[in-house]
């Protein structure tokens, strides 16, 4: 985060990053909220049904039965013309999988909070990005944030992303699970003004459910039309990678504070070798860049934040100058590798010949220590002069494994 | 209450849409719409209905609709219902019209859901027994002794059709205590149109199953759909009743009439031995003796609990 003194500032508390989204749900205005509990993404409904039961939050919100009915109500009301939350976590998530796909060719910018929780088998409640990553090509943007403040921050950006006539894609945020939903830091709550401000209401202009404009929404169709609109849906997600960047700039002059849109570097500049991370694990990276650093390393660091849309250009041009690279990855796809080190390697093949190195840690909520990134470093910075055949995939702090 | 005299000449589903000859189904979305009129949203799920009323560019309606998934008619609708209502639109009558695999199977979480919650919809179940749209499956809603394409001859108990009796979806629905439950059969338009208007002008979750035969699936002559929903009733196998505020009323008492007139007419049933004919008169009489039971037992619901209203 970036942040400048001359700007809005809401009231500042110590609060959750379950209920930091909610209270950014709430500033957004949402028409129509729908939601079913699943640890750890609770708080962020109790919260929302706290700001109900209060008179703050002026919204239908639908207590359903299920993930899947979750998101088929906030689909359909998003259809209907109005702005729609919801927020799941892990195996919510997996149940909503079907209906996800529904909304990207239908233009429906729907935003969504996701607790990244495990999936099972074996059940666990704890971080992993498993739930969110296999969801990569839904159509859905999938923004990773930090901490609670950054989760906040990014359902009223996602808003704004989401609804530019250009992109009218939802978007998910995923935070991790406990290390942001259930860690209490200093946040600042957003105030109803500032938010109306950088967030109009929602107009619908492609979907909407009204007598007096009849209009079919789903139609079924046959092969002379489907392509073309997976082909416009695409064209509208290359689109958001730019809307990402001017909304992210947009936000800082309203609020004082900015994440560097798809991604943020950190002492990359006059680094030989980087490591590539998303979620909570970047704040530990930056300790341990900063402790190689006074030991001479040259090492410097990305916070990936947007997997989809993913920036490939800028990452070409922001590891130009590497000599090796690292990424890090939270979910593993059996076999390959970590869903954002396949992409960084699709990303960098046609700029690049330095090794890319995959690091799987902290699967299954294991904690990774600013020991396991020290080794992600060592190893990426072994790996210089020695091309691309020293990429490959290593698993930090498993039992029985040796990196 | 409209007759089928006044009934409008103008229609919300359009002819033009690619539905076999003789489809119940697209009798009861015809004959549903000219009660709820143009002040509609209509919700359908992946189905016959949606393939032939809206297959892209074509389309038979004359008001809005959406189709999503197949499981998701009753909480599409419901989100669709809250939409307009925040959007100052709640005078706007919600429908969503399914069959039964989409009701009755699939569905039920849905629908269970919306019903508890009592969302403002109408939930309007076309029941042709069977899942036809993808080439005649069994359902939950499939009766006794019925040949589908999973339920196949053979030699053996396993190929004798259908081993289990039609699932009761409307006592489900009873069972949620909604403001309104009924079935309606093609066969009695009067009622099955008197019961459209009666739920068009409640409030709340209200629950419509009108009985659809479907030739093809039924393996039945394409003039015979409304003799068979006739008969259906007429031999007692499909009930008319009405739930209202927890008072359940069979409206017609039927002739009961031999049950072999009504599967004779059906090519699948054309395999029965006596005894699966034998059985299905004994599930008749037990439906109606347990039927009767419960109108009588049923009374009025307990009073809602006291509402602050805004």
């Amino acid at each position: 985060m970036i942040e400048s003194k001359v700007a809005a500032k809401g009231e500042r508390r110590m609060v959750t990053g379950d209920y930091a989204a909610a209270w950014g749900a709430m500033v957004s205005r949402p028409q129509v909220v729908a939601a079913y509990p699943i640890t750890p993404q609770t708080m962020i409904i109790e919260h929302l049904a706290e700001f109900l039961a209060a008179g703050k939050l002026d919204a239908e919100l639908m207590r359903v039965e299920s993930e899947h009915s979750a998101m088929s109500a906030v689909v359909a009301a998003e259809a209907t013309g109005v702005r729609t939350y919801t927020a799941t976590s892990s195996q919510g998530l997996a149940l909503m999988h079907e209906v996800l796909f529904i909304s990207p060719p239908m233009h429906l910018p729907i935003v969504m909070s996701v607790v990244n929780r495990t999936v099972a088998a074996p059940l666990g409640i704890w971080v992993e990005h498993n739930d969110t990553m296999p969801q990569r090509d839904t159509g859905w943007m999938q923004i990773y944030v930090e901490d609670a403040q950054e989760a906040l921050d990014m359902v009223l950006q996602g808003y704004r992303i989401a609804e530019h006539p250009e992109v009218e894609l939802p978007l998910m945020t995923g935070m991790d699970a406990f290390l942001v939903s259930h860690t209490i830091e200093s946040v600042d709550l957003i105030n109803q003004e500032d938010a109306d401000a950088f967030l109009p209401p929602y107009k619908p202009v492609h979907a909407y459910l009204d007598p007096d404009r009849p209009l079919v929404l789903g139609a079924a169709s046959p092969p002379e039309y489907i392509q073309e609109s997976r082909w416009e849906t695409d064209l509208r997600m290359r689109r958001a990678a730019e809307v990402l960047e001017e909304t992210d700039r947009a936000f800082g002059r309203a609020f004082g504070r900015t994440y560097g849109g798809a991604f943020e570097t950190y002492r990359l500049e006059d680094a030989d070798v980087a490591l590539m991370t998303l979620g909570t694990v970047t704040s530990t990276a930056r300790e341990v860049v900063d402790r190689l650093r006074t030991q001479g390393e040259r090492v410097g660091l990305i916070k990936l934040r947007s997997f989809r849309p993913f920036p490939m250009e800028r990452l070409q041009d922001a590891t130009a100058h590497l000599k090796a690279f690292g990424v890090y990855d939270r979910a593993v796809s059996y076999g390959v590798g970590g869903p954002s080190y396949i992409e960084a390697r699709n990303a960098l093949y046609d700029t690049t010949t330095m090794p890319i190195l995959g690091f799987l840690a902290g699967l299954g909520g294991r904690d990774v220590t600013p020991a396991d990134v020290e080794l992600m470093f060592k190893k990426t910075l072994g790996a210089v002069g020695r091309g691309r055949r020293a990429s490959g995939v290593h698993w930090i702090g498993t039992r029985g494994v040796s990196p | 209450m409209t007759t089928i005299k006044e009934l409008t000449q103008e229609d919300y589903f359009l002819s033009g849409h690619t539905a076999c000859p003789g489809c119940g189904g697209a009798m009861v979305v015809r004959e549903t719409m000219k009660v709820l009129g143009r002040n509609t949203v209509v919700y359908m799920p992946a189905s016959c209905l949606l393939i032939f009323s809206d297959m892209y560019p074509y389309n038979a309606f004359t008001v809005p609709s959406l189709q999503v998934l197949f499981e998701t008619s009753a909480i599409c609708a419901s989100g669709i219902k809250r939409a307009l209502k925040r959007l100052g639109k709640d005078d706007v009558t919600v429908v969503a019209f399914a069959g039964d695999g989409g009701t009755a199977d699939i569905g039920m979480q849905a629908i269970s859901g919306a019903a508890e919650r009592n969302e403002d919809i109408l939930y309007v179940c076309y029941d042709n027994e069977a899942y036809m749209n993808t080439g005649i499956q069994r359902s939950g809603t499939t009766p006794f002794g019925a040949w589908t394409t999973t339920t196949p001859l053979g030699g053996t108990e396993e190929g004798r059709g259908k081993n289990e009796f039609k699932k009761d979806v409307p006592r489900i629905l009873m069972a949620h205590d909604v403001p309104y439950v009924a079935t309606a059969s093609l066969g009695f338009p009067a009622d099955f149109l008197k019961k459209v208007e009666k739920a068009k002008a409640k409030k709340g979750f209200r629950y419509l199953h009108v009985l659809a035969p479907c030739p093809v699936g039924w393996r039945a002559e394409s003039d015979s759909t409304i003799d068979l929903a006739k008969l259906a009733v007429e031999t007692g196998i499909f009930t008319l009743l009405e739930f209202e505020d927890g008072v359940l009323t069979l409206n017609r008492e039927p002739r009961f009439s031999p049950v072999r007139d009504y599967l004779k007419l059906q090519g699948r049933f054309k395999h029965l031995k006596d005894d699966q004919i034998a059985s299905i008169e004994k599930w008749i009489k037990d439906k109606w003796e347990r039927d009767r039971a419960l109108a009588k037992a049923l009374g009025p619901k307990p009073k809602a609990p006291v509402m602050v209203t805004k």
